[in-house]
């Protein structure tokens, strides 16, 4: 093919190690991270920006992956679900889904964990309301979602216990 | 009876791989010198297949390609019968149906493939409506169109309308639903003639994708091996379609000798596989003056799509739920399952039932308003009682009190205040209020003699250190089957929850128990699962190695020592269908089912007039369950469950054009986010089931047969507007509210 | 994930003046992509059209967004994440903000760009209408030099805009006209949250004694282009906000869209909320 794209190679951080993507530069940054570094744990559950199984945290930023070309990840610090937990020790919300009943097919979890930790950075004690729009972006079939707000209060009162 | 284990919030056992995203679905996995495999599909409804062309600028000789003469054995997905193709040869008879499949090492290029493979058609006139299917303006399945019609009889209904003081009619339907499991299709095959074919991939019930793979291979039992990977979300929708990915999956690797991953995304996983079932029901009903039912006559129509699947089930649960929970002394169902031409309708949590409940409970209200009674009243008058029968005649065997179920819904959710409240603000407000209810059975476990059939089986095995792998092919799929087998078997055991390992379900390493559908895991293969770790306790106090009130490092020193000197601690267990439920099939009577669950939800929405939008403000779901087995778990189940039930009954449209759904993006097919959801307050009360382990009845669907009737009638309420048809969007109300204001 | 990678090629252009310079070279060959939330949607479909892009997003001189006396001035690349944060803005333009908050989720506000929206076109964007209302104007660059537009001027036809292939959208202008008229907005979309919107209706008014000094009326959704109500606008300057005057501003409202059945609803829908959300307007008008 006389006028193919070649792939580029894009330098930035991911869950603070320092990695290069090799890809097409319209490839989209969630295959890269599933494919060479081979982080699984973000998901692609509808392709178009709606579902938030994709998310992913770009210089502390949520953004669903699926959207972003991954030339456009250049110098960027990425955060996935495999770099929430701290070692072996789980995050508060990872472990308050656990307990609390966040997960039941776990397909949409490491999308909503990504939003919740990243709605407790903005709002560290957040109302119901802030919660409900906190996680609009991310879908779940399985839940009705109760059990993950429930999750979310349960992780915030970690933090006020131990503050 | 007094439980340890049973009855608390053990915590998912599977927990902290879905929390930190090690967990393994399908895509995750990769296979050395695997391919991609895409589906070419057919762009019409209904036609005959003249040529298939390869078109473009594509290396074709790079590509795997698979037609229909490349199957082995027979060209089928063998299910309930075998006249679904898994390649088109001939004729097409739905949009979207599999006719080639390719396969390459470059997803892109794999994808510009796809794009250049024309299938030449010639048209078919195609049917799409129930009515066309009806009037036979075209015979696009069998003789008649028709897979299946059943005949309920209770009673003498045509000499009761005689004393009926009222007789009320009405016509119902409602639409088609995708399942939307947030994890689309997948699967991973490994197949050669000499290998055999090896299967990884999302799914419900590895045994149908094994009985399907056997047929379609013509090869033996033991040479088709099916194992599940951790699956993001079924409902149903992972019931019988896996079986059609997998066999694609498995024709290409067969033919390219390299393993093969077929991965749909969203807009192909919406269009081609299967949605619940469209369906109209007409009521008519006899009642006296004082709100006793005197007759029902109940005509169920659902629309199954091109081929047959599981269509008779789906019309099977939906005709034995569609008279309710109430003791009337005649009734009639008619019901049938019609073809036509659209990808075939297939199983969703409920499974029929959602349909003709959303029927009944509604009309029911309708018949209320038009005798002047309350429509709880009403309800109250004719609540079936132990020692009462059902439509099918099944007898109540159990102390089942609605009357109470329904008192407490009501006081959690101030009904009676709301509604009364609700009446006088809603004369000035461009927010009006409403609160409505369903009441409610679901049947759990496989109808009649389907569990019979079935002959559900559950091994389990100890090992030197005393730890317990029970083998069962039910799958975890969210609603938490590994942790409640866990509990069952570590309470029957007298042991901690982490001394079992729930063995992946593998057709090599796991007896059938059957499929994980029908509300039956915990109830049926529960049940198999308690009996196989009390025959492992029977053989250790047998051996004389263990006695009564032992410890954990007790029974590990047991397990090693018997294994030492006896050899494999093992043990099965095998479903006995319990004596005293007959079930006469071609009668269509008796005991449909071992136990019901019993409920009563009420929802409190609020409508916006001028943008005729409809809030669910509260919901309250009351349930008799038999016994909770996790609370957390259980909780969990009825909230998702009313979640999709109010995409149901409001958001979750399917818009039609020639059979195919042309709304197939999740910008466009609305379900329910995070801001949608009101408080869902869930409570549950407990008669233990017999059967049930520890008591425990199924509840997997139930929520979905009652909330969208009790969203229905609140609306009603709120508005006055005479609702008969599901999803009630906002321009379907505005065109009602426009006719009761005028 | 529908589309042939190797056919797309986008490039990231070290600084503005060379991303300009390239798209003077090559006139219409070069597109700009900015935070990609609507062109990697159409990329996965399989039915993104062009081939080659210009990443602009990480170029400074269109990001930031800088207030003095009579305008606002927001740069093309301000994302609705920092649209919702800026003080004056939320004070000033809350339609802004409010058509900015309902634009899908958090995650696409973050990465969702204003100039995006406008330069998208999509009859249905949220942004539009509050601009409309707010008379603001464009800030148009090209290698030639730059040149300004009234916004309402600026879409002609369905996807068709007054962008010169060699031009960007560097700037939008504010002007600070309006922080005392009462404002209006909603988004009757698919649901509560991520929704496309039905009908999308923006007001904002200047009463005086009671009356109807003047108005501003916008809607998406209901035309091939965002709508600029006029005749609605001309027919309310200077009268009561009563019932009779709602009635007759209705009936012209009507004359003034076009709204069409698609996947999402239908015209009659569309028209009767369109009237419905005037209405709304108006209880603001009297209170």
């Amino acid at each position: 093919m006389p006028d193919a794209a070649r792939k580029i190679r894009v330098q930035c951080h991911v869950n603070g190690r320092a990695t290069e993507l090799e890809a097409y530069p319209m490839a989209r940054l969630l295959d890269a991270l599933r494919e060479q570094p081979r982080l699984t744990g973000t998901k692609e559950g509808c392709g178009e920006g709606e579902c938030g199984a994709c998310s992913v945290e770009i210089d502390g930023m949520l953004v669903n992956s699926c959207l972003v070309p991954v030339l456009q990840a250049e110098g960027a610090s990425i955060r996935t679900i495999e770099g929430v937990a701290d070692g072996d020790r789980l995050h508060k919300v990872q472990q308050a889904f656990i307990t609390h009943g966040g997960a039941q097919c776990g397909i949409c979890t490491p999308g909503m964990i990504l939003a919740a930790v990243n709605l407790l950075v903005r709002h560290p004690r957040p109302t119901e309301a802030q919660i409900r729009e906190g996680l609009a972006g991310n879908l779940c079939r399985c839940t009705g979602y109760i059990k993950i707000f429930e999750s979310v209060v349960e992780a915030c009162r970690e933090t006020e216990q131990r503050a | 009876m007094e439980t340890r284990i049973i009855g608390t919030s053990v915590p998912r056992k599977e927990g902290r791989e879905k929390v930190t995203g090690s967990a393994r679905y399908v895509d995750d996995i990769a296979l050395p010198g695997m391919l991609h495999g895409a589906t070419v599909r057919s762009p019409v409804a209904r036609g005959r297949i003249l040529a298939i062309h390869f078109e473009g600028d594509i290396p074709w000789s790079e590509f795997t390609v698979v037609t229909a003469k490349d199957i082995p054995g027979k060209n089928c997905i063998a299910l309930l019968i075998e006249d679904q193709p898994c390649l088109a040869a001939e004729f097409v008879n739905h949009p979207e149906e599999p006719v080639v499949l390719l396969a390459h090492r470059d997803k892109y290029l794999l994808e510009e493939a796809r794009r250049a493979v024309r299938i030449e058609i010639e048209p078919l006139p195609a049917i799409f409506m129930i009515e066309e299917s009806f009037a036979r303006k075209q015979t696009i399945w069998g003789t008649d169109n028709i897979f299946k019609s059943f005949r309920v009889e209770k009673g003498d209904v045509d000499n009761a309308w005689a004393d009926a003081d009222f007789i009320v009619e009405g016509d119902y339907e409602t639409g088609s639903q995708e399942q939307l499991y947030i994890e689309p299709q997948g699967m991973i095959a490994r197949a050669g003639p000499e290998e055999g074919v090896m299967i990884w991939g999302s799914l419900q019930c590895p045994y149908y994708v094994h009985k399907a793979l056997v047929v379609l291979f013509g090869l033996p039992k033991d040479r088709i091996r099916v194992v599940q990977t951790e699956t993001g979300g079924g409902f149903g929708g992972k019931e019988e379609y896996p079986s059609m990915i997998a066999a694609h999956a498995a024709l290409l690797s067969w033919k390219a000798r390299q393993p093969v991953k077929i991965i749909y995304d969203r807009a192909e996983d919406m269009v081609a596989t299967t949605k619940r079932h469209p369906s109209r029901t007409r009521h008519r009903t006899a009642v006296t003056r004082d709100g006793k039912l005197l007759a029902m006559e109940i005509d169920f129509t659902i629309d199954g799509g091109a081929y047959e699947t599981l269509s008779p089930v789906v019309l099977s649960r939906g005709t034995i739920h569609a008279a309710g929970p109430y003791n009337c002394p005649n009734v009639r169902i008619l019901s049938r399952a019609v073809a036509t031409n659209a990808p075939p309708h297939g199983a969703f949590r409920g499974f029929g039932a959602p349909q003709s409940v959303f029927a009944l409970e509604r009309h029911l209200d309708r018949v209320a308003n038009a005798i002047g009674f309350a429509p709880d009243e009403l309800r109250r008058r004719n609540f079936i009682h132990e020692g009462q029968a059902l439509a099918v005649s099944q007898v109540i065997h159990e102390k089942v009190d609605m009357s109470h179920l329904m008192d407490r819904a009501f006081e959690l959710s101030s009904y009676h205040a709301k509604h009364k409240r609700f009446d006088v603000e809603n004369r000035e407000n461009t927010i009006r209020r409403g609160i409505g209810f369903a009441t409610f059975l679901h049947g759990a476990g496989f109808t009649g003699s389907g569990e019979e059939y079935l002959a559900s089986e559950v091994a389990a095995e100890a090992t030197s250190d005393g730890r317990v792998r029970v083998m069962a092919a039910s799958t975890e799929m969210g609603q938490g089957t590994n942790t409640i087998f866990s509990q069952i078997a570590a309470e029957t055991l007298g042991l901690g929850v982490e001394q079992f390992e729930i063995v992946q379900p593998d057709t090599a390493g796991v007896p059938n128990s059957g499929p994980t559908v029908a509300s039956r895991t915990s109830m049926i293969v529960g049940k198999l699962v308690e009996s196989a770790a009390s025959e492992i306790q029977q053989k250790l106090f047998q051996s004389g190695l263990l006695k009564p009130r032992y410890t954990a490092k007790d029974f590990a020193d047991a397990c090693r020592k018997y294994i030492e000197h006896k050899g494999p601690l093992h043990s099965f267990a095998k479903y006995e269908h319990p004596r005293e439920l007959h079930w006469d099939d071609n009668r269509y009577q008796g005991d449909a089912y071992g136990a019901y669950a019993w409920a009563v939800y009420v929802a409190e929405v609020s409508v916006d007039m001028r943008t005729a939008e409809v809030r669910v403000e509260d919901f309250v779901a009351v349930q008799e369950v038999g016994k909770v087995i996790n609370p957390v778990l259980a909780a969990g189940q009825i909230e998702g469950g009313v979640a999709q039930g109010i995409g149901f009954a409001l958001h979750e449209n399917v818009v039609w054009q020639e059979g195919r759904m042309v709304n197939a993006q999740m910008t466009n097919y609305v379900m329910p986010t995070s801001m949608d959801v009101p408080p869902i307050r869930v409570y549950f009360e407990e008669i233990p089931y017999a059967r049930g382990p520890a008591g425990a009845k199924g509840i997997g669907e139930l929520p979905l047969d009652g909330t969208a009737p009790a969203i229905a009638n609140a609306i009603a309420h709120a508005t006055g507007a005479d609702i008969t048809r599901i999803p009630v969007t906002p321009e379907a109300l505005m065109e009602m509210l426009e006719s009761v204001h005028a | 994930m529908k589309a042939y990678l190797p056919s797309y090629h986008l490039e990231a252009p070290r600084d503005l003046a060379s991303a300009l310079e390239r798209m003077k070279r090559e006139p219409g060959a070069w597109k700009p992509f900015a935070g990609g939330t609507d062109l990697m949607v159409l990329l996965e479909a399989g039915k993104l059209p062009h081939r080659r892009f210009l990443s602009i997003w990480k170029l400074p001189e269109l990001r930031g967004i800088e207030v003095a006396a009579d305008y606002v001035t927001i740069g093309a690349l301000t994302t609705y994440t920092a649209l919702q944060e800026h003080e004056t803005l939320a004070r000033e333009f809350p339609l802004l903000c409010r058509a900015a908050g309902e634009t899908g989720g958090i995650a696409t506000q973050n990465r969702g760009t204003l100039g995006g929206n406008i330069a998208n076109a999509s009859p249905a964007a949220d942004s539009p209408p509050a601009l409309i209302v707010y008379d603001a104007e464009l800030d148009l660059i090209s290698a030639s030099g730059t040149r300004s537009l009234a916004y309402r001027d600026f879409h002609t036809s369905y996807k068709e805009m007054r962008l010169r292939p060699d031009e960007l959208i560097r700037r939008i202008l504010l002007p600070r006209t309006m922080a005392t008229w009462k404002q209006y907005y909603r988004k009757v979309g698919t649901r509560r949250a991520q929704a496309i919107s039905k009908v999308c209706f923006a007001g904002a008014a200047r009463v005086e004694n009671g009356r109807i000094a003047d108005a501003r009326i916008a809607l998406g959704s209901v035309a091939p282009t965002v709508v600029r109500a006029a005749q609605t606008e001309k027919l309310l300057r200077g009268e009561l906000p009563s019932r009779a005057v709602l009635q007759a501003a209705q009936v012209v409202l009507v004359r003034e869209i076009t709204p069409i059945d698609d996947m999402r609803s239908t015209a009659r829908y569309r028209l009767r909320v369109a009237q419905n959300l005037l209405a709304e307007f108006f209880e603001i008008l009297s209170s």
